[in-house]
C-alpha cells in the first residue's frame, strides 16, 4: 500500500524533524548558557562573615564528616591580648593554656608569646587547621572584642556542592555564591584596615 | 573574673568605635592567613565522560542487546559511581535549576559539566527513550533496586500523582529563576542515603520513599521528578525506542501485567461510531477548556505569591525584622541578630523585600498558569484516541528497565530456548 508507506515515511519525517530541531534547541541553550558564563568564574561557595553569626551549624551540616568549613585568624585585626575572648572560656581558671580554660572544644588554637610590653604579655593566635571543626566557639567569643576571628569554607576541602547543605541550615543569609577567581571574603573591618594602611604607604610616597 | 565579663560586656556594647589596633611589635612581621584554591575540576570531566559512557551503554543493553543483566548490572555500577562515590551531585536532575539560574541571572556562570549533565540525557532521550533512568540516574536505580513487590496503581490515580512531577518542575524553575533555592536539592529523598549524612527529616522521606517503592514502583520517578517530567515529552519522540517483543507481538497477553510502572498499554478495541462522535465532541470540548484553565489557573496563582515568597530568606528576614522594630514579638532570631550586626538601615531590607514580593506575584501567575496548561493538556491527552494493534510501552511513561523482555515468548525463540513455529 502506497498510501500507508508515504504516511509513514511522512511520519518518520516529521518525527526527524521534530528531534533534528529539538536537538538543536538543546544545543543552541547549552551554547547560549555555557557561552554566558564567558569571563565570569564559576562559583563556589562562601560565607559572608559579617552576616555570619557563629551559630556552630557549619560543624554539624557539611555532608563532610569534618567540615569544611574552618575558623580563620585575620592577623590584622588580632589585637594580640593576653586575656583573649576568643582563647579564654568566660571565666577561666588560670590564664594558661590549660584544656580546662579554652573554648576551642578541640584545642585547634596555638597560643604563642610573641612579646611582653611593660609586664603586657601579647600573644599571637594561631589556629591548627587541622583540629578546626569549624563550630565558631572563638569566633563568638572574639566578637565581643575585635572579632578578627571569622568563619570561611576552605576550598581544598569543599566539595561545592550543587546546593550546599550548610546554607540550607544556616540561620542567616550568610552562605552565597561568589566567584572562585576570588573564593574568600573579608570582614568589611578588615577591608577598613587594609584600605587605610594603604593610603597611610600611598601618603607617605 | 568579674572584671573580665563586665570589660567583655563594655566591649561588645562599644563595638567598633572602640576597636584595639593591633600592637606593633619590632622584629615581628605579621603572619599571612593561607586561602587554598578551590579544587581543580578535573573529577568533574572525568564525571561528564562516565555519564556519556552510562548513557551509550545503558542504550545499548536496552535496545540493541536487550539485556535486562546489563541494565541491572549497569544500575548498580552507576548507583555506585555517581550515588556513593561522587555523593549524589551533581546530577541531572538538580542541573535543571543551574540552566534556569544561568538563564534568568547573567552573573550567574555555570560549570561546563553541569551543563552537560543537563543536555546529555535529553539529547539521548530524544533519539533512544528514557535509558538515562533505567539505568544511569543513582536515584533511579537505587529505587529499582528496591521495587521488589510492585502493585498496580489505579490509572487514574497514577495520572493524579503524575501531574505532582510538573507542578514541582514548575515551582523549581519559579525558585531557580528567582535565585530564591534550589529546591530539588534540598527535598532530594535520597542524598542522604548517597552521603550517608543528612538530616533526620531528610532521612525520614528517602526512607519512606525507599519503603513506599518497595510496593510502588519508582515512586520519585514517576510523581515527582522534574527532570523525569522533562523526558517523558523528549521520550515521546524518541527516534527509536524500546520494544516488548523482539520483532512481532503475538498478543499472548503475557506481558499485560508485568511492568512495576504500569507503562504498558494493551491493543485498542475499535470504536462504534457513537462512540467515536462522542470522543471528537469531548475533546473540543475540552481543547476550549485549556485557555480557561490556564486563565483560571494564573488567577489563582495570584493569590500564591505571598505563600511563595515566605521561601525567599530576604522576604522572610525583613518580616520579622518589622515585626521586631514594632515591637510585636520578643527578642531576635540568629537572622535579625544578623542583620543589625551589618548596620544596614531597616527601610534598605523593606524595600528589597517588597520588589521581591512583586517578582513573586508574577511568579505565582506564572506557576498557576502552567499547572492549568498541566492539567488541560492532561485532560486532553487522556481523551486523544489512540489505535495500537499490539501490545506497546507507553513512551512516556516507559523508563527503559527491561523487565518485560522475559515475559515475551518472542524473547525467548529470538535467545534459542524455545522453537519458533
Amino acid at each position: 500500500m502506497a498510501g500507508a508507506d508515504e504516511k509513514t515515511s511522512r511520519r518518520g519525517f516529521l518525527g526527524d524533524g521534530v528531534r533534528v530541531a529539538g536537538a538543536i534547541a538543546l544545543g543552541g541553550a547549552a551554547g547560549f548558557v555555557g557561552g554566558r558564563r564567558g569571563r565570569n568564574d564559576e562559583y563556589v561557595w562562601q560565607i559572608e562573615p559579617d552576616e555570619c553569626v557563629a551559630c556552630d551549624r557549619c560543624a554539624t551540616c557539611c555532608v563532610l564528616d569534618i567540615s569544611a568549613v574552618k575558623a580563620v585568624q585575620c592577623y590584622l585585626m588580632c589585637a594580640m591580648c593576653d586575656l583573649c575572648t576568643g582563647y579564654f572560656e568566660l571565666s577561666p581558671i588560670s590564664r594558661d593554656t590549660g584544656a580546662e580554660n579554652q573554648l576551642c572544644p578541640t584545642g585547634a588554637i596555638q597560643r604563642e608569646l610573641v612579646t611582653e610590653e611593660a609586664g603586657v604579655p601579647r600573644f599571637e593566635y594561631h589556629i591548627q587547621e587541622p583540629d578546626c571543626i569549624g563550630c565558631g566557639k572563638c569566633v563568638k567569643g572574639c566578637a565581643m572584642m575585635n572579632g578578627s576571628l571569622y568563619l570561611q569554607v576552605r576550598h581544598d576541602r569543599c566539595l561545592n556542592c550543587n546546593q550546599c547543605s550548610i546554607a540550607i541550615a544556616c540561620p542567616t543569609q550568610a552562605f552565597r555564591r561568589v566567584p572562585a577567581g576570588d573564593p574568600y571574603l573579608l570582614k568589611s573591618k578588615a577591608r577598613e584596615i587594609v584600605e587605610s594602611a594603604e593610603r597611610r604607604v600611598e601618603r607617605r610616597e | 573574673m568579674l572584671l573580665f565579663i563586665v570589660l567583655a560586656m563594655a566591649a561588645r556594647a562599644a563595638s567598633a568605635q572602640d576597636f584595639l589596633a593591633r600592637p606593633d611589635v619590632p622584629g615581628h612581621p605579621i603572619p599571612t592567613t593561607t586561602f587554598p584554591e578551590p579544587r581543580a575540576g578535573e573529577l568533574e570531566y572525568l564525571d561528564v565522560l562516565a555519564l556519556v559512557a552510562a548513557l551509550a551503554l545503558s542504550s545499548y543493553f536496552a535496545l540493541a542487546r536487550r539485556s535486562r543483566r546489563g541494565l541491572f548490572l549497569l544500575a548498580v555500577a552507576s548507583l555506585a559511581w555517581f550515588g556513593f562515590w561522587r555523593e549524589g551531585c551533581v546530577c541531572s536532575i538538580g542541573s535543571i535549576q543551574n540552566v534556569v539560574l544561568a538563564l534568568f541571572d547573567p552573573t550567574y556562570a555555570v560549570s561546563l559539566s553541569i551543563v552537560a549533565f543537563f543536555v546529555f540525557p535529553l539529547v539521548f532521550t530524544l533519539f533512544f527513550g528514557r535509558t538515562f533512568c533505567a539505568a544511569v540516574c543513582p536515584l533511579g536505580a537505587v529505587q529499582e533496586l528496591v521495587a521488589v513487590r510492585p502493585v498496580k496503581v489505579p490509572a487514574w490515580l497514577d495520572h493524579a500523582l503524575g501531574l505532582l512531577a510538573y507542578v514541582y518542575l514548575g515551582a523549581a524553575v519559579l525558585f531557580a529563576a528567582t535565585g530564591t533555592a534550589f529546591v530539588i536539592c534540598e527535598y532530594d529523598p535520597f542524598v542522604a542515603f548517597f552521603r550517608l549524612t543528612g538530616t533526620v527529616n531528610m532521612l525520614v522521606l528517602g526512607g519512606s520513599f525507599l519503603l513506599v517503592g518497595v510496593f510502588v514502583g519508582r515512586p520519585y520517578c514517576r510523581y515527582f521528578c522534574p527532570y523525569g517530567a522533562v523526558l517523558r515529552w523528549l521520550s515521546r519522540v524518541s527516534k527509536w525506542h524500546v520494544t516488548i517483543p523482539p520483532d512481532e507481538c503475538i498478543k499472548c497477553r503475557l506481558c499485560e501485567d508485568v511492568c512495576p510502572y504500569g507503562a504498558i498499554r494493551e491493543p485498542t478495541v475499535e470504536q462504534s461510531l457513537a462512540e467515536r462522535g462522542r470522543g471528537r465532541r469531548r475533546l473540543a470540548l475540552l481543547l476550549l477548556l485549556v485557555p480557561i484553565l490556564i486563565a483560571v489557573g494564573g488567577c489563582l496563582g495570584r493569590f500564591t505569591a505571598v505563600p511563595l515568597s515566605q521561601m525567599d530568606p530576604t522576604v522572610r528576614l525583613a518580616e520579622r525584622v518589622g515585626l521586631e522594630e514594632a515591637k510585636k514579638v520578643e527578642g531576635t532570631t540568629d537572622a535579625s541578630d544578623a542583620f543589625y550586626n551589618t548596620g544596614r538601615p531597616a527601610m534598605e531590607l523593606y524595600r528589597e523585600a517588597v520588589a521581591r514580593r512583586q517578582q513573586f506575584a508574577y511568579a505565582g501567575l506564572w506557576l498557576g498558569a502552567w499547572v492549568g496548561l498541566v492539567i488541560g493538556v492532561k485532560l486532553v491527552h487522556l481523551s486523544l484516541r489512540r489505535r495500537r494493534s499490539e501490545y506497546l510501552p507507553d513512551r512516556a511513561s516507559c523508563i527503559s528497565c527491561g523487565r518485560c523482555f522475559w515475559y515475551c515468548p518472542g524473547e525467548h525463540a529470538r535467545l534459542g530456548l524455545i522453537q519458533d513455529t
